[in-house]
């Protein structure tokens, strides 16, 4: 049995389900909006592309990316195992509605991912949050960017 | 954990070759991000199996110079070793393409691209793999029928196999139709269990919705409206065809991800409203009426601005032969503008009946071109200079600007045709 370390007010802790394993930290980026692949991202730069989307322009490499999940073609797990070929992956995803896109996606990106929260991620992390991903023990750790600063 | 039967442990194993071994543990990962405990048999599958962009040959060059077998077992599998890769053992065919093989000079595509895709596809057809190089199969042949448990990709095909067929399969993509025709195998999750297929979501039409384009612009507020989610449409009045659901299918799982939709008295599992929900409290009601129309119109319009039109792309879904007919017709006696560039894409089967029934030819001699295989948002294809497009999808109006850096205007297809031969954009909502 593991031994907890004592909460801290300035860490916020969710616990889910492994939808596939590893660990990894990051930066938050957060979108409400679900995310297309194919047609959505240029897999290239790691960025959004779609026309009306929250997110248009801003790229998720290197990021923990919170959001409802995947819409759109069929083409979405490519798109996105692209990504980790041209190493402009996200480092991890957190997601709250499955989908099959989004399951093989998390699959062939090889990044830890995590869904079924007992807290929903989009209301309690913002972009800029410093997020702690363990999927293999369903741990998410976020440090509010504001604690993040006064920390500093 | 997911449950193996004994035929399935065998092929985990490697008692059926590497290459299957490799399906299977791409499928078990599959099946448990799911967290999904059986597999169902599979006998009908649509995908794009090994072929390759010429970013992925080069990626892959050092292995094996990107040969076919390397990139389906290092993408497609996602294994870190190349295997052999035997015939497939389950029905498969291989869905669009990124060229038209007699026409990609017309595409602006190179000789090395060309080369690189008749590589790819000798490589798909002596694995076993009907080479149907379309986004509509159930336009080609393949044809499920209800109840019929299938594993495609391309969302527009998706939609129709389970909402108008009441075929069984899941959005499924590149890697894992890959693996389910080598192993005949995919997670029984979403759409091949009862409980899943129950509506989720009301939209009540207020407007009457009989045109091509109507049932666009509905299909496209639909999937805005319910995500990802079933929705259940009902006060349809006029009973749309093929070519109307096609295109509110495809309309509703680009802007939102609708993979299955009922409407009340149409489709094979709503015989009523009740039947459609089986038992659901929907979510929310939304009602589609004249504002709702409107607003649909504007925000598919919304990439055009130059009504100076010099390209006009047709066929997204892949056109029917009824489509091709209708465009023969309207293009009798007139010819497409100076300026402008008119292409109609379909199947190689759809194009071979429009070569038998004259309708290619007279298209051609109009100044068009009817083109297999691909679409210009799939193949990055448009004629060189465009900078205003005109389409009677409402799938590719969401994609295409975007994609291709250009503006768009939405319409009917006859909007379409008439730009395509003044050169002009005149289309206002029906």
């Amino acid at each position: 049995m593991s031994v907890e370390a004592p909460p801290r007010n300035d860490v916020i802790v969710l616990h889910g389900r492994k939808v596939t394993p590893g660990v990894a930290e990051g930066e938050a980026l957060v979108t409400h909006q679900t995310i297309s692949g194919w047609g959505g991202i240029n897999s290239m730069t790691g960025t959004v592309i779609e026309t009306r989307h929250e997110l248009r322009g801003v790229s998720f490499k290197d990021k923990i990316l919170v959001y409802p999940g995947a819409k759109g073609s069929s083409g979405w797990s490519a798109a996105f195992h692209t990504t980790r070929l041209t190493k402009t992956a996200p480092r991890a995803m957190l997601f709250t509605v499955m989908t099959t896109k989004i399951a093989l996606g998390a699959v062939v990106m090889r990044i830890p991912t995590m869904t079924d929260f007992d807290r929903d991620p989009l209301q309690v992390i913002e972009t800029g949050d410093w997020v702690k991903v363990d999927a293999d023990h369903g741990v998410v750790e976020v440090t509010k960017k504001s604690h993040q600063e006064r920390h500093r | 954990m997911v449950k193996l039967a004994d035929d399935e442990k065998a092929m985990l194993d490697g008692k059926s070759g590497p290459a299957r071994q490799k399906a299977m543990e791409l499928l078990v990962k599959y099946a448990e991000a799911l967290n999904c405990e059986r597999f169902v048999a599979t006998n009908n599958i649509a995908g794009v199996p090994g072929s390759s962009t010429l970013f992925l040959k080069d990626y892959y060059k050092d292995f094996d110079g990107g040969s076919y077998e390397a990139i389906f077992s290092l993408f497609d599998l996602d294994s870190d070793t190349v295997v052999p890769v035997p015939r497939v053992s389950a029905y498969s065919c291989h869905l669009q393409g990124g060229l038209d093989p007699n026409e990609w000079q017309t595409l602006g595509k190179t000789r090395e691209a060309f080369e690189h895709q008749m590589e790819d596809e000798a490589a798909v057809a002596d694995h076993g793999i009907q080479i149907m190089k379309t986004c509509t199969p159930y336009l080609a042949g393949n044809v499920p029928v209800k109840g019929e448990h299938c594993a495609w990709m391309e969302s527009s095909a998706v939609v129709f196999c389970n909402s108008v067929i009441g075929g069984r399969t899941n959005t499924e993509g590149r890697e894992s139709t890959s693996a389910a025709m080598l192993t005949g195998r995919i997670p029984d999750w979403g759409f091949h269990r009862d409980e899943f297929r129950r509506g989720t979501h009301a939209i009540e039409v207020a407007v009457p919705i009989e045109s091509m384009i109507d049932w666009g612009m509905l299909g496209y507020f639909t999937g805005y409206a319910v995500e990802e989610n079933i929705p259940v449409i009902s006060g349809v009045s006029y009973q749309p065809n093929l070519i109307r659901h096609k295109h509110f299918g495809a309309a509703a799982a680009s802007s939102g991800g609708v993979e299955l939709y009922h409407m009340v008295g149409i489709t094979p599992e709503a015989p009523s409203l009740e039947a459609a929900f089986g038992g659901n409290k929907p979510a929310e009601t939304i009602e589609y009426g004249a504002a709702e129309r409107r607003k649909t119109y504007e925000i598919l319009n919304s990439n055009g601005r130059d009504d100076n039109v010099d390209f006009v792309m047709l066929g997204c879904p892949h056109a029917s032969i009824e489509q091709i007919w209708q465009v023969a017709n309207l293009l009798e006696g007139k010819k497409i503008g100076a300026s402008t560039k008119l292409w109609i894409f379909t199947s190689r089967s759809v194009k071979s009946m429009a070569d038998t029934n004259g309708y290619t030819k007279a298209i051609r001699s109009a100044g068009g071109v009817v083109l297999t295989d691909t679409c210009s948002a799939i193949g990055l294809a448009v004629p060189k200079g465009t900078k205003v497009v005109a389409l009677d999808s409402a799938k590719q109006a969401h994609y295409l600007p975007a994609m291709m850096g250009i503006e768009a205007w939405f319409g009917t297809t006859e909007d379409c045709i008439d730009a395509a031969i003044t050169g002009k954009w005149r289309g206002e909502l029906p």
